[in-house]
């Protein structure tokens, strides 16, 4: 099903755009050559020759030089309402996905309170209906109240709209509720979204448990407080027929269980955030919790070059910011107090692309592939640029410099955790579900006279 | 030396240069009058958000002998407990325009993150489980006035490592030092990678009779419903330091408190051998020059105050 079936979005004017002369890669459609990206009605109407495209009253622009690819889409984000409008909302969080690259995001349910109820999903995609500049899913909590404690109406919710399930920001302790959870979803259907985290492993741990915590005197988090619940419940799934995601794997110890599991025909997917491909556990030295504190936590180089790998082998089906905003109050304080969680969606194609396509560690092609990858595990059409397709593009100017937070952000909160750095690659355009969701304001458009 | 936020920071001759200060100040300790004019005028605050009795008194003592006036403010009873954070405590305090601020606090980096707050010099009193820098000084004081030098002399650091700052602190300075450090205790109680500092470890106190040196860290009593130990009484058994594992010619060590029949048996606590009170006494004179190097120090001197660097006492008959 494409994006505008399953998900909520404002409605606006379909777009009639031709990119013209954009570099096109599409991998997964095995496109990737410079043509004239003709979008008419919100569909990709078709791929012309260089040049050649009739601009027939739509608004065209120049994009020699620049990059189409698919827009990003993201399994993995936390919009924060409602409750928590001081950080985030729905309305904020979209621009931000939006000035990132991304077609559609699923929202998290660890909201104050939860989404638990058929109401509040509802109430939910009436908002994204109004506030939502690029299509949003939302998510329902697993248990009720994500106390871990009973199911929530899983049918009713599926009814009322929710992509799927979690109860991210806090792992399902008890292993029987996710069983009876997993059985539960051969009636009501949506994959679930798993935090995987044993808390008493985890313990008073504030960072992750190596050489850095030794020396910084922080708790460690083990990197087996993740595989092992991820063991678990991959066990579970097996067992059941059921399927799950994980989120925000982080170690090599997760990589390896992820491996197995998939080799033995388990149905999971799993997810990577761009902080954890990109940083390791040294950052921390710095105790700047505003950047550098999350769950999981930043884990050491061996890890990080086993994300890599995993991502290139497809153990890894997908890139997820796990967008967290927090307010600046919650992170100015000493790091074992601060909240867990960095904002990404505005940065995490261009911080991909600075940090390991251009020191060639992977390269284009896969990470446009993978920014795209986490559709699929939720039962959405991967945003694709095939003629015939709806209109998901993202058009980018690889070459372009650009200090994160210079000219502030989209997203209420200001925690990213590449603030202050200069990044190669930036979004220039984005189309969602057919319709214009962001250009940089100084990106200037010629229209056809 | 703009702020004291860790040893990590200080080179083997800044340490040097603070030890050779504190020697200095060790004399003015034996006058009648115990006080130099150095910081006269000038205020030092300290912020103490955890209980003390050694560092809070001695910081507070050397501050005085140093001629400043001294503003000494404890979490309990203060505006933290009505919700206060922080950084806007600590923004109060600076509007006194210290000269200093002296902080203790139960989380790691808290003295760094007021040093980006406020004009004051910040000495980090401990910060959480991070670092304690200036009972890192004092130890190496004790030793170095004990043996001259802490260059290949074998230390071995007992009990509680995962929870203790001064050890991480220690090992550091110890090793900056010359020294080579051997970190002893359960296996629950090391924290995994901390051979990455430069030590050795060992689950056992098989092998400490070659230490010139032992430290036994304090045994917290909470650690046995965590877990860590089973109970003191087997923690006691397998790691207490007493007269019959600690060898004559061996010196003992302990950042205080004790828990006497814990991780020192009384015996070893009340045997020459026992440091316990020269650290105590070393903890003035070094804070004292911790104030002064940072305060008074060739980058931290005041213009106008014309003092030299060799300490005056005032109210000597002219």
């Amino acid at each position: 099903m494409s994006l505008a079936d399953l998900l909520d979005v404002r409605p606006g004017e379909n777009a009639h755009l031709v990119l013209r002369r954009a570099t096109v890669l599409d991998p997964v459609a095995s496109i990737n050559a410079i043509h004239d990206v003709v979008i008419r009605e919100g569909t990709i109407a078709a791929l012309a020759s260089p040049g050649e495209a009739d601009a027939d009253g739509a608004e065209v622009v120049e994009a020699e030089g620049l990059h189409a690819f698919p827009a990003f889409f993201d399994p993995h984000v936390h919009l924060r309402t409602p409750g928590q409008e001081h950080k985030e909302d729905i309305a904020t969080g979209t621009r931000a996905a939006a000035a990132g690259g991304y077609c559609g995001v699923l929202a998290m349910a660890n909201t104050a309170p939860p989404v638990s109820t058929a109401s509040d999903v509802v109430a939910l995609r009436n908002l994204a209906r109004v506030d939502a500049s690029v299509p949003v899913g939302f998510f329902a909590t697993v248990s009720r109240g994500m106390l871990g404690k009973e199911l929530t109406d899983m049918v009713e919710l599926r009814e009322a709209g929710a992509i799927g399930f979690s109860d991210d920001g806090v792992p399902i302790a008890n292993a029987n509720l996710m069983r009876r959870a997993l059985q539960y979803q051969h009636l009501c259907g949506g994959n679930l979204s798993l935090h995987e985290e044993d808390l008493d492993l985890s313990a008073t741990g504030a960072m992750h448990e190596g050489a850095v915590s030794a020396a910084l005197g922080l708790e460690g988090i083990p990197s087996i407080s993740e595989s092992t619940m991820i063991a678990r419940d991959a066990a579970l799934a097996r067992y059941e027929g059921a399927r799950v995601h994980a989120l925000h794997v982080s170690s090599s110890e997760s990589i390896h269980v992820l491996c197995e599991a998939k080799e033995a025909g388990t149905r999971i997917t799993a997810e990577v955030t761009p902080h954890h491909l990109c940083l390791t556990d040294e950052v921390v030295r710095t105790l700047d919790a505003r950047r550098f504190k999350m769950s999981p936590p930043l884990r050491s180089e061996s890890d990080r070059q086993a994300l890599i790998g995993a991502l290139r082998d497809g153990t890894l089906d997908c890139i997820a910011t796990d967008h967290a905003p927090h307010t600046l109050e919650e992170k100015e304080v000493p790091y074992e107090q601060a909240m867990d969680g960095v904002t990404g969606l505005e940065t995490a194609f261009a911080a991909l692309h600075t940090e390991l396509v251009l020191p060639g560690v992977i390269d284009l092609g896969l990470l446009v592939e993978r920014m795209a990858g986490g559709a699929e595990p939720f039962d959405l059409e991967r945003p694709t640029l095939a003629p015939g397709s709806e209109a998901n593009v993202v058009l980018c100017d690889l070459g372009a410099e650009w200090t994160v937070g210079e000219d502030g952000y989209e997203s209420r909160s200001a925690n990213s955790w590449c603030a202050g750095q200069t990044l190669t690659g930036r979004v220039l355009m984005t189309v969602a579900a057919g319709q214009v969701a962001f250009r940089l304001r100084s990106f200037s458009l010629g229209v056809a006279s | 030396m703009k702020h004291l936020l860790s040893i990590e920071q200080l080179s083997r001759e800044e340490i040097e240069g603070i030890l050779d200060r504190a020697e200095s100040f060790a004399e003015v300790g034996r006058r009648d009058i115990k006080k130099v004019p150095t910081l006269r005028g000038r205020t030092v605050v300290s912020l103490f958000y955890e209980s003390s009795t050694r560092t809070s008194s001695s910081f507070d003592l050397a501050a005085k002998r140093l001629s400043a006036d001294v503003v000494s403010v404890k979490a309990a009873g203060s505006s933290v407990e009505k919700g206060e954070s922080l950084k806007d405590t600590v923004a109060t305090l600076s509007a006194y325009d210290p000269a200093a601020i002296v902080i203790r606090h139960p989380y790691a980096g808290a003295a760094q993150m007021v040093a980006g707050w406020t004009a004051a010099a910040v000495v980090n009193a401990g910060d959480g489980k991070h670092e304690h820098p200036s009972q890192a000084l004092l130890d190496v004081y004790t030793l170095r006035r004990k043996l001259g030098s802490l260059e290949g002399i074998r230390i071995w650091i007992v009990g509680d490592v995962l929870h203790s700052r001064v050890a991480r602190s220690n090992l550091i300075a110890f090793t900056r030092m010359g020294a080579e450090v051997t970190v002893s205790g359960p296996p629950t109680l090391i924290p995994r990678g901390i051979e990455e500092l430069g030590c050795e470890v060992s689950y056992s106190l098989d092998g400490i009779e070659q230490a010139e040196v032992v430290y036994a860290l304090r045994m917290q009593k909470e650690r046995m419903s965590e877990s860590f130990v089973p109970s003191l009484r087997e923690y006691a058994a397998s790691f207490q330091i007493d007269t019959r594992r600690l060898e004559p010619r061996q010196l003992l060590m302990h950042p205080g408190p004790v828990n006497r029949g814990v991780e020192l048996s009384g015996e070893a606590i009340d045997s020459p051998q026992s440091l316990i009170s020269e650290q105590v006494a070393a903890g003035l004179v070094v804070r004292m020059a911790i104030l002064y190097e940072l305060l008074a120090g060739a980058e931290g001197a005041p213009s106008g105050e014309g003092e030299g660097s060799k300490p005056t006492p005032i109210g000597t008959p002219a």
